[in-house]
């Protein structure tokens, strides 16, 4: 198994350079290429959502994004250090049209990450806690590691 | 890629060029730019976004912040979009069904003729 970890200030300008190596590595890993969109997008929503959970409850700790190859599996798992709270387990139920055209303001909307993720990962998992949230998801790769290119 | 916006106005519609990245880093500066045109009598814009690389659910919230504030005045905002891989966040989340999509300028200029 190789693993590239990424730690990362809670800045949004950092959340394209996550989602840049994480495109690059799946790349490398052997994820097809019609699935690198979905990754690019999937692991942009996880580091979007870390990035503003972490200006509200902790700005100065880092985001951890884990970058696996594994059984013919590329595994992304993004980890953050700010408490998960109710607004968050609402953000893991569809949100109908009415959320987004009145009920919520739209600062709010990037929360929908979650929902995003679930959309476009065929597997994913989502741990919230008291001290972060951690959000697993993973897409098939080369059976053997590394694609040759 | 950055962000790079324009915008010019044909009649009564105020089309708003998009290029680039729209994410949580760069969707303020679009964000600002959408009230800034409603702030300034702009109440029927179209969003051209076929040069748009990259879209996530921060720049959705700022297309739908953008929708609630020119529906206040009776507006519109509409998109102009082919790309697969943009649509597909829209129809992930529903919202295929609150914006109108064009596949090209003239089509949502003609569109917009035909509603006046």
């Amino acid at each position: 198994m190789a693993t590239v970890e990424l730690t990362f200030s809670a800045l949004p300008a950092h959340v394209r350079t996550a989602r840049l190596v994480a495109t690059a590595i799946a790349r490398r890993t052997g994820v097809e290429e019609s699935l690198l969109d979905e990754v690019r997008l999937a692991v942009g929503e996880a580091c979007s959502r870390a990035v503003e959970a972490h200006r509200l409850h902790c700005p100065g700790e880092p985001i951890r994004i884990e970058l696996c190859d594994d059984s013919g599996r590329f595994e992304v798992i993004v980890t953050d250090a700010a408490p998960s709270d109710e607004l968050e387990r609402q953000e893991r139920t569809t949100p109908s049209l009415e959320d987004f055209l009145g009920k919520i303001p739209d600062t709010l909307m990037s929360g929908f990450g979650i929902a995003v993720i679930a959309g476009l990962a065929d597997d994913v998992e989502v741990f919230p806690s008291p001290k972060g949230m951690r959000i697993r998801m993973s897409w098939p790769a080369a059976p053997n590691g590394l694609s040759p290119v | 890629m950055d962000l790079k916006l324009d915008h010019h106005s044909e009649d009564r519609l105020t089309i708003v060029e998009v290029e680039g990245e729209i994410d949580v880093y760069t969707a303020p500066r679009l964000r600002e730019l959408l009230i800034d045109l409603v702030n300034k009598g702009n109440f029927h814009l179209l969003v051209n976004m076929e040069k748009v690389d990259f879209l996530d659910s921060t720049g959705l919230g700022v297309l739908v912040g953008g929708l609630k504030r020119v529906r206040a005045h009776d507006g519109s905002l509409e998109l102009v979009c082919t790309q697969e891989r943009i649509l597909k966040i829209f129809r992930i989340t529903g919202l295929t069904k609150v914006f109108g999509i064009y596949a090209s300028v003239e089509e949502a200029k003609e569109a917009h003729g035909r509603d006046k």
